[in-house]
């Protein structure tokens, strides 16, 4: 038996041969693809946001002024495609594909995923999703301005009768078929971390990033669906001649919202879920103590996941609702700061008492923790919906979500991205650059992020290509913030190419004694086949 | 030796003050974007003093929080790094905690919640109006009608940058504005023709989406005469950020007057005009 296992272990494919990778079934392999594409993805949403901070650095228009990236319509398309290429193709790939596929079967002792051929389908539908979202923005949109410029939400009917051109089309096929991708995923999680687990591992002693994994995929599975129905509607209301969302026919735009929203606040949970595990992990091997108070940090995710189900509306204040609905929803909002306060505070109880060590994971895990704080705080602001009517659709939404998105999730994924580069890869890294990166992101996001909560209290709107005289200074403020953050960007890249031009072999754990999960047990790399003999948990 | 120390500290204590002041909104313009500000614009209806309160409420409880997160983690990261302490504790739970740090969030947000819901029905449940305004989104303009003083719908557009006037703001400032009488109780309904647009005035504390094949209806007293600006705040195409709202808070006698020289047309302009120069001697005169 062990001896047929071994002599499988030998048939590792060279990285060259291109059936390793089209053909798939290896949830390492496939997990450095997602990897691999979610920074390909991610480079070109941050060079979208980044046209955005180029037009708003000053008032008047200075891109997009009818010359080379075109006009108002393409700004809009710029925001469009900055958050659905960073919701849909950075974040969701890196976290759940990327380090999902990667460390839920070792961290479980399982030998793969449950269904590794589906696997290898869910990977390769999400290139042609995006190859499909980024050609909608080079087809006629409205009228002959081209792409999709109606917002991530795709609100009829802004995204029906609003655009006549085919971009729309195009973008509802894509994220049709990203939303397959992601429930194929998430069926196979479900599957993989009920059944696969090793032997003594029970549901109460799954390391946390799993248990992440898990209400992640569940949430996955549940809002999906809502949003491929919402987006049938869509693409039967422009080109089939029904009347869900359109007044002139019976049809209610606002239900279409009620449906977004329905998938699109778990989706935000989506987003941030796996990185509330990554960073347990994180934080406990660097402190050498196990998590503190795991059961409710393991129920806290499944009481968010849950609450993330029912506080959709709190989007959606200024659409007229009935006021005791919006009396609910504010209610139902303000509940999820006791979940996330217990993590919060967790974390902290974690590293107290802790022998710290700040290695480059513990310091973007640092500071995704205190980053995260304020984006919290500033949402238990916005559940309020008559501080809503005030602040609703400005920039303070903005600096509210990217302190939970763009600092927070984006945070986590660097953290496990220096966590689990070395066993990942298989070689060091130069931990120097990974820490001048950590510094410019903090100093960059927060100077990018922070003034922008004054814009809005000011009444700057969100989406506007060009602002009235009184914005100015904090826009511009904001736009060095990204030049510092891009300078941080620059030593992302230097750390990769010297890993790859160095290639100093990895150990197979590098952090010592307080990392103790399954991964860590294995080589680094892991072998092509890991757990032919299942491990035994004690 | 020059008082180095004392010089700074002066300085950084002059910078604190104008942040603060200016933070405070004692510095801005009512009704319109102040550059470099921190808060919130000046309120001038009800409703926006009362969510101005409410916010000071939730910042001088979010401000601790965060502060005493921050305090936490550097606590820790001072005390418990590994050469302050090269063995690490075992504990990993403690019970007492857990239920302090659950029930103390949920007190807070009773703390919350009990300014929060009052003001929520206090913007929501209009008062008795003095009279009714309609206000319909285009793409990319605002249209008002005023049903009881009989006025006919009039549009309202942005004034494009090459033809701003003396006085007129870039991208704020429209051909025919809205007008109010200062004080009156107006009953807004809101709605779109093409695409979902969102009537916001800042300074009101008003915002309310416009949706095609529906009527929202919301409220707001403006409590000083003077000129507000607000823009549309629901993505509705390529002018997005070029239909804003202006609205002229007047004494009844004036808005009579505007009313009775038939408002889209140059006459009403003219009669708001001469009054708002006539108002801003006589605040001269006060000075």
């Amino acid at each position: 038996m062990s001896a047929d296992a071994a002599t499988h272990d030998d048939h590792t494919p060279s990285i060259w041969d291109w059936r390793r990778w089209v053909l798939s079934t290896n949830h390492k392999d496939i997990g450095t693809m997602y990897l691999l594409f979610a920074i390909f993805a991610g480079i070109i949403g941050g060079g979208l946001s980044g046209l955005m901070r180029w037009e708003l650095a000053e008032p008047g228009l200075q891109v997009f002024n009818n010359g080379f990236w075109g006009n108002e319509h393409n700004y809009n398309v710029a925001t469009t495609m900055h958050g659905l290429i960073m919701i849909f193709f950075m974040v969701m790939p890196a976290m759940i594909g990327g380090f999902g596929n990667w460390f839920v079967p070792l961290m479980i002792g399982a030998p793969d995923m449950a269904f590794p051929r589906m696997n290898n389908i869910s990977f390769w539908l999400l290139p042609f999703a995006f190859i499909l979202a980024v050609m909608s923005m080079f087809v006629p949109g409205a009228g002959a301005d081209q792409g999709f410029g109606g917002g991530w939400v795709l609100y009829p009917p802004l995204s029906t009768m609003g655009h006549n051109g085919p971009a729309m089309d195009l973008l509802i096929l894509s994220l049709h078929i990203a939303g397959v991708s992601s429930i194929l995923g998430a069926i196979n999680f479900i599957t993989t971390i009920f059944n696969m687990r090793a032997p003594g591992m029970t549901i109460h002693k799954m390391p946390l990033f799993v248990w992440s994994v898990l209400v992640t995929v569940f949430l996955l599975l549940l809002s999906l669906p809502v949003l491929a129905g919402a987006l049938t509607m869509l693409l039967t209301d422009r080109n089939f001649g029904t009347a869900f969302f359109a007044p002139e026919g019976g049809g209610d735009p606002v239900m279409y919202q009620h449906l977004f929203w329905f998938f699109g606040h778990p989706e935000v949970y989506i987003l941030i879920l796996p990185g509330f595990g990554i960073i347990s992990h994180i934080v406990s091997t660097f402190s050498r103590k196990p998590i503190f108070g795991y059961l409710g940090m393991a129920y806290a995710m499944v009481a968010i996941g849950f609450i993330g189900f029912i506080v959709w509306a709190h989007h959606m204040y200024t659409v007229g609702m009935p006021v005791d609905l919006k009396a609910y929803f504010v209610a139902a909002t303000m509940v999820i700061a006791v979940p996330t306060g217990i993590k919060i505070f967790s974390w902290i109880a974690t590293m107290w008492g802790g022998s710290i060590e700040f290695r480059t994971p513990m310091m973007w895990a640092i500071g995704f923790i205190f980053l995260f704080t304020v984006g919290g705080v500033t949402g238990v602001v916005l559940a309020n919906a008559g501080v809503d009517q005030a602040l609703h659709d400005t920039y303070y939404v903005v600096a509210h979500f990217h302190y939970v998105l763009s600092l927070g999730a984006v945070f986590a994924i660097f953290a496990g991205w220096y966590y689990w580069f070395e066993k990942i890869f298989g070689v060091k890294y130069n931990s120097l650059f990974a820490r001048l990166q950590f510094l410019f992101f903090f100093v960059g996001a927060n100077v990018i992020f922070f003034p922008q909560h004054f814009l809005g209290l000011q009444g700057m709107p969100r989406r506007y290509v060009d602002y009235a005289d009184g914005h100015a200074f904090w826009n511009m403020v904001s736009s060095w913030g990204y030049v510092i953050m891009l300078i941080g960007m620059a030593f992302f890249f230097l750390v990769l190419i010297d890993a790859i031009v160095r290639r100093r072999k990895a150990d197979a754990n590098p952090w010592g004694e307080g990392a103790t999960t399954l991964e860590w047990t294995l080589s680094s790399p892991p072998p092509f086949h890991q757990f032919s003999e299942l491990p035994k948990i004690k | 030796m020059p008082d180095l120390y004392g010089e700074a500290m002066r300085f950084l204590t002059a910078l604190a003050l104008t942040w603060m002041t200016a933070a405070t909104g004692a510095f801005a313009t009512p009704g319109q974007p102040t550059d470099g500000n921190l808060g919130f614009q000046p309120a001038v209806t009800p409703i926006a003093n009362r969510i101005h309160e409410f916010h000071d409420l939730l910042l001088w409880i979010i401000i601790p929080i965060t502060l005493f997160v921050m305090g936490l983690l550097l606590w820790v990261i001072i005390r418990y790094n590994r050469k302050a302490n090269p063995t690490p504790s075992k504990n990993s739970h403690n019970t007492l905690l857990e239920v302090v740090w659950t029930a103390v969030p949920i007190l807070i947000l009773v703390v919350i919640a009990i300014p929060s819901f009052p003001l929520l029905y206090f913007q929501d449940e209009i008062p008795e109006a003095d009279f009714t305004i309609k206000a319909t989104g285009y793409q990319w303009y605002w249209s008002y009608e005023y049903p009881d003083q009989e006025v006919p719908e009039f549009f309202s557009n942005m004034v494009a940058e090459e033809d701003l006037q003396e006085g007129q703001l870039r991208n704020l400032s429209v051909d025919y504005p809205l007008v109010v009488p200062a004080g009156a109780t107006v009953r807004l309904q809101v709605t779109a023709a093409d695409v979902i647009h969102n009537w916001a005035m800042p300074a009101f504390g008003t915002k309310m989406d416009a949706i095609p094949g529906r009527i929202n209806e919301t409220w707001f007293q403006v409590e000083e005469e003077g000129i507000y600006y607000g823009q549309c705040s629901e993505l509705c195409g390529i002018r997005h950020a070029f239909m804003p709202i202006e609205v002229h808070a007047v004494s009844q006698d004036a808005f009579d007057a505007w009313v009775e020289a038939g408002p889209g047309t140059d006459e009403a302009n003219a009669v708001i005009a001469e009054y708002s120069a006539a108002r801003e001697t006589r605040l001269a005169q006060l000075d």
